[in-house]
């Protein structure tokens, strides 16, 4: 990795105050790089994307994008600093069509570049393209993931964050989501991604932080955390006992 | 049996629409009932009243009538000025009372505070204008039979036009504009509204300016067909809410249909039952919409 684009230092966040649920979390990521966020349930994973996405109060800790301290700034202005945030679930207006929750998402865009990135989008999303008149809350799950990504890819972010993109999907689907985003990384866009799935993220991912009750418990190359049997165990066979973990 | 019923129910429908379309945009995107939108529609024909009086005094010609409507230049002229008085009214009546609540509070409290600044607009507007009705014209306009037994007056046509051209612009605004979409995303979930770029706070700003020009056009049309009263808003609170349920929350096309059901439901009333059971209209088509279909006609359910 040479020289992070997305450097979380130390994050404290939570909604109640006095009560972190992300307690210094601490992740970096670089230019074209995938990095999967682990860990077992209620380790904080998705609140630790949402305090980054500027949706959770941040209580302590640093946010930088590149050179830009973007710790606390209003989550509709993370866009246009260069980050941009697909959640897991609700992750569409399902009540507005295809093409409006692609036309909500290229607002900030100049009115040519807007139907330039939204053309660029259907032409990467060919399904969506046949699909643009319906009501996003009719498009399946698999579906409904593509636009949750065209969505956040419409403005062309610096770094994408994903909150487990393969959630409720079928393998068939899975696998489409993962290829699009390898095909996203090529591009030189970052990828954080939050996973249940710990597997086909450390298949996609370059290097893999594990989070234990909002703190890092484990970092390092995706191939190495794989290959580490006690990891494996732990995090990724289905084991999941926290006091066990070293 | 006549049909005149007809043309009183749409014309009480489009009263009744103007307003509701603010009320179901507040209740959608802030989440809350606001009981003080009636006195956005008084308030609005009151501040058209008093700016139409200032033109009438210094532009001269202004107050003459415009062919055969009652409608003067300087009314409409006050109406564009209004619409804006009574916006910022709505914005400084969120600034000082409903944002502090906003997201701290639980949505009765935003409905109580909302309560509180109706009866505190109507008192100042009795106050200030007394509880005598008062008029924008006492001129007295010839309906004109248009057949099927039904008479219109050259008001009731302009104004019909008129709230059809407001209709069609607010319905543009939400569907085609980039505003538009955002109030609807805001409406659905800020959260995500606020990822997709969406300022949530200016969106918030856009609503009460547009429940509030609705509701002082919708003011000024009850101003120059009937008169103009203090309590002429909250008179029509309950419709509001009725036509707003029964169109189905956060639904702009809901929300007028609805008003013209109730306002053909009470027009038909008065004329076949009797004017003692206007007031009961609107509260039988809430409770049974309530009972028989809570989301509305054009709501979604769950």
């Amino acid at each position: 990795m040479i020289g992070p684009l997305l450097s979380v230092e130390n994050l404290v966040a939570g909604y109640e105050p006095g009560l972190p649920i992300v307690n210094g979390a601490s992740i970096h990521a670089g230019k074209g790089e995938i990095v999967a966020v682990l860990g077992p349930n209620g380790a904080g994973k998705s609140t630790l994307l949402k305090a980054i996405a500027g949706l959770t109060p941040v209580s302590g800790g640093r946010v930088k994008l590149g050179e830009r301290d973007i710790t606390r700034l209003p989550a509709h202005e993370m866009i246009e600093a260069g980050l941009a945030f697909a959640p897991q679930t609700e992750n569409v207006f399902v009540s507005m069509s295809v093409d409006d929750n692609l036309k909500l998402a290229a607002g900030p865009l100049p009115r040519l570049l807007r139907i330039e990135r939204i053309a660029a989008m259907y032409g990467a999303f060919p399904d969506l393209e046949r699909q643009k008149s319906l009501i996003a809350g009719r498009l399946s799950g698999g579906q409904r993931q593509m636009l949750a990504i065209a969505r956040a890819m419409l403005v062309q972010p610096d770094v994408l964050m994903l909150d487990e993109p393969s959630a409720g999907l079928s393998p068939k689907f899975v696998e489409i989501v993962f290829s699009k985003l390898a095909a996203i990384r090529q591009t030189g866009v970052t990828i954080v991604i939050v996973e249940q799935n710990a597997r086909a993220a450390l298949a996609l991912a370059d290097r893999v932080y594990v989070l234990v009750q909002g703190r890092n418990r484990h970092e390092g190359r995706a191939r190495d955390l794989l290959d580490d049997p006690v990891i494996a165990a732990l995090y990724f066979g289905g084991v999941e006992t926290e006091a066990e973990a070293p | 049996m006549t049909l005149q019923f007809l043309v009183d129910g749409l014309m009480a429908g489009a009263l009744i629409g103007l307003g509701a379309i603010g009320v179901t945009l507040t209740y959608s995107i802030l989440g809350f009932a606001n009981f003080a939108h009636g006195e956005f529609i008084t308030f609005g024909a009151y501040a058209t009243l008093l700016i139409a009086s200032a033109i009438g005094a210094f532009v001269a010609g202004s107050d003459q009538s415009i062919g055969p409507l009652s409608i003067t230049w300087a009314v409409i002229a006050a109406s564009v000025a209004a619409i804006g008085v009574t916006g910022a009214m709505a914005l400084a009546l969120d600034f000082v009372l409903f944002r502090r609540l906003r997201g701290k509070s639980a949505a009765i409290s935003l409905v109580l505070a909302s309560f509180g600044a109706s009866m505190a607009i109507r008192a100042s507007l009795e106050f200030a204008f007394t509880s005598r009705p008062t008029y924008f014209a006492r001129d007295l306009q010839i309906a004109t039979p248009i057949g099927l037994g039904l008479k219109v007056t050259p008001d009731q046509i302009a104004l019909l036009i008129a709230t059809a051209v407001v209709l069609m612009a607010t319905h543009a605004l939400m569907t085609r504009t980039q505003v538009g979409r955002a109030m609807r995303a805001v409406a659905e979930n800020p959260s995500l509204a606020r990822v997709a770029g969406v300022n949530v706070d200016e969106t918030i700003r856009v609503v009460w300016l547009l429940g509030a020009a609705l509701a002082c056009v919708s003011g000024v049309m009850l101003g120059l067909l009937v008169q103009i009263r203090p309590l002429m808003g909250f008179d029509l609170l309950l419709p509001l809410f009725a036509a707003a349920i029964l169109g189905g929350i956060g639904s702009v096309p809901g929300a007028f249909l609805g008003a013209l059901i109730i306002g053909l439901g009470e027009a038909a009333t008065v004329q076949f039952a009797g004017a003692q059971w206007r007031a009961a209209v609107a509260f039988v088509v809430l409770i049974a919409v309530l009972i028989v279909r809570p989301s509305g006609l054009f709501g979604r359910s769950g």
